[in-house]
């Protein structure tokens, strides 16, 4: 499967944009930034539904070059907009059908699937105008996967739903996961979403890619500006390793360790995501032999940044992987802990998040 | 009473009416789609124009389409290749007055409809593959036909009442082009009460069901499209 490649210049009254992107394909990048970065003209440049100089290019098919500029319906996209615009004079299954209709052979994805996907069926009896906000944006993703793309488009297809629809819609993206083997790019400004659902970030600021790659080298870094927050987490992938029946631990290789979490994790070598927040890591200098803790990995302290008089956030090396703890600064004076220093991280929190592609 | 005479100018309109409002359709609705969709400064210059009619005075435009039509104009030349002299006081004269003096009631409900859909349904079905055309039929007209219907139907109420421009360029020739309102004239000036009477109430009845009946099919597609 292709990889996308994008670069894109120019300006739109005072917003300047000037970004480079590449989006790998059977993963999901998310484009992330605050409202005016300029994530949807990126996404819409991508679609060719805005016209911007620069490149763009799907594998080998040519979509965007200096001189050339394929139109929208030439280029083999699925968009999911913001608001599911579905089609008000047709049914839930003609909207369906409508890029199914128009898609150059061969059909890949079919009707079943799709329905069976975005859990459809339902819905193929009803009328577009009394589905609520999170089925409709179900029948938009069915509609974009339908239409056989090479590439995925989301334009922030959660931000415009309630908490509830967001819940109720969350695991058809995730499916999108263990089924699509295509890039997906995801246009969000939601953390949470970003952590549930992004393999890779590309952060946007201003126009300009500021940083980008994997997911946790993201949350850790400095770039994205997340880690000082309250709720910043790491966010590993792991693979289930073993289920230990008569504790009722699933036990979990995450970057070379292993973690133990309660219940059934999945299948033996599934893959799962994990989210470690930063304020259920407390730091050890000795290994600590009494405790409650499952979880106390060796670690190495890369870096140390205060985030308040009391507090400040540790980015630890774990074996291959990195991860956040908040402590106080205090205990880091007491303790003498400074960068370069082996510590034990003691682990009160994992919980699970979707499977990454398996 | 000669009810007898009252077949044929019934007839010549309802047979003007639907044929203006045919070509209209064909005509009226692509221009409406320009005038929604370009996004080019002149446009509502282009638009004003159109618009005329609904402020001139019919007998201004009836001289003017006269003119057009005549010996002299643009109009003669035309009837000249089917080998007549002139497109004034004939059917096809009368089709060409009322397509003009009827296009803004065309053009304006459709336009309306085209600019409340906005850019997004069209970029969906670009999204999935549609072109230019395909995106037209099969997205801006069917959601666009609650505007379309009732620009018909004011298009084709408008030339079944209009006087004043017929009265130009028509010339009241009996089965050609006298149509129902010159007829009605008629009635009226020579005391024909009896007759007058039935047409000016069958146009109540007329219009009442045109009028009722379109209400209805409105509310009907409009409710689909929401």
């Amino acid at each position: 499967m292709s990889d996308l490649r994008a670069a894109f210049r120019g300006r739109r009254g005072d917003f300047v944009l000037d970004a480079e992107i590449a989006v790998p394909a059977a993963c999901i990048t998310a484009l992330f930034g605050p409202s005016g970065a300029g994530k949807t003209s990126v996404l819409r440049a991508i679609a060719g539904l805005e016209r911007f100089d620069g490149k763009c290019s799907l594998g080998d098919a040519i979509w965007q070059t200096d001189e050339t500029f394929l139109v929208p319906h030439r280029r083999a996209v699925g968009y999911v907009f913001q608001e599911a615009s579905l089609f008000a004079h047709l049914s839930v299954a003609d909207n369906l059908r409508f890029g199914l209709r128009r898609a150059a052979p061969p059909i890949s994805f079919g009707f079943e699937a799709a329905v069976e996907l975005c859990g459809l069926a339902a819905l193929l009896g009803r009328s577009t105008p009394e589905l609520s906000g999170g089925e409709r944006q179900r029948v938009a993703l069915g509609r974009a996967l339908l239409s056989q793309p090479r590439l995925l488009l989301l334009d922030e297809p959660l931000s415009a739903l309630d908490r509830g629809a967001r819940d109720e819609i969350m695991p058809y993206f995730e499916a999108l996961h263990r089924t699509l083997t295509i890039p997906v790019l995801l246009v969000t400004h939601d953390i949470a979403e970003v952590e549930r659902l992004a393999d890779r970030l590309i952060l946007l600021r201003e126009g300009r890619v500021v940083a980008a790659g994997p997911l946790n080298d993201l949350l850790v870094g400095d770039a994205l500006g997340v880690k000082q927050a309250r709720d910043a987490a790491s966010v590993l992938p792991g693979q289930v390793v073993a289920f230990h029946a008569a504790d009722g631990l699933s036990e979990i290789a995450v970057g070379g360790r292993a973690l133990l979490v309660a219940g059934r994790a999945g299948r033996i070598g599934e893959s799962v995501r994990v989210r470690i927040a930063a304020r259920d890591v407390s730091l050890a200098a000795t290994r600590p032999s009494a405790t409650t803790i499952l979880n106390v990995l060796s670690a190495t302290i890369l870096a140390i940044a205060p985030v308040s008089d009391a507090e400040a956030i540790v980015t630890l090396a774990l074996g291959e992987t990195t991860m956040l703890a908040r402590v106080t600064r205090r205990s880091l004076r007491q303790l003498e802990l400074t960068v370069g220093a082996e510590v034990f991280a003691q682990i009160k929190g994992v919980s699970l998040l979707a499977a990454p592609r398996g | 009473m000669a009810f007898d005479d009252l077949a044929a100018p019934i007839g010549l309109t309802l047979a003007l009416a639907a044929i203006t409002t045919l070509v209209l359709l064909v005509l009226g609705v692509p221009i409406a789609w320009g005038l929604a969709r370009w996004r080019w400064g002149g446009k509502e210059a282009v638009a004003a124009v159109l618009a005329l009619p609904l402020v001139l005075p019919p007998t201004v435009l009836g001289f003017y389409l006269l003119l057009l039509l005549g010996p002299s104009g643009p109009g003669g030349a035309l009837a000249g290749m089917f080998g007549g002299r002139t497109l004034a006081f004939s059917f096809p004269g009368l089709v060409i007055g009322s397509v003009v003096y009827s296009l803004p009631f065309m053009v304006q409900p459709v336009r309306n409809a085209f600019e409340a859909i906005g850019e997004r349904p069209l970029e969906v079905a670009a999204t999935l593959r549609a072109g230019p055309w395909d995106r037209f039929f099969t997205v801006a007209l069917p959601l666009a036909r609650a505007g379309i219907l009732s620009g018909a139907v004011l298009a084709f109420a408008h030339t079944v009442g209009e006087f004043g421009v017929v009265l130009m360029i028509g010339g009241n020739i009996p089965g050609q082009t006298k149509v129902l309102s010159l007829a009605m004239y008629d009635y009226v000036e020579g005391l024909h009460w009896g007759e007058a009477h039935v047409l000016a109430a069958g146009m109540v009845l007329f219009s009442f069901l045109v009028i009722a009946a379109t209400m209805l099919i409105e509310r009907r597609l409009r409710r689909v499209a929401e």
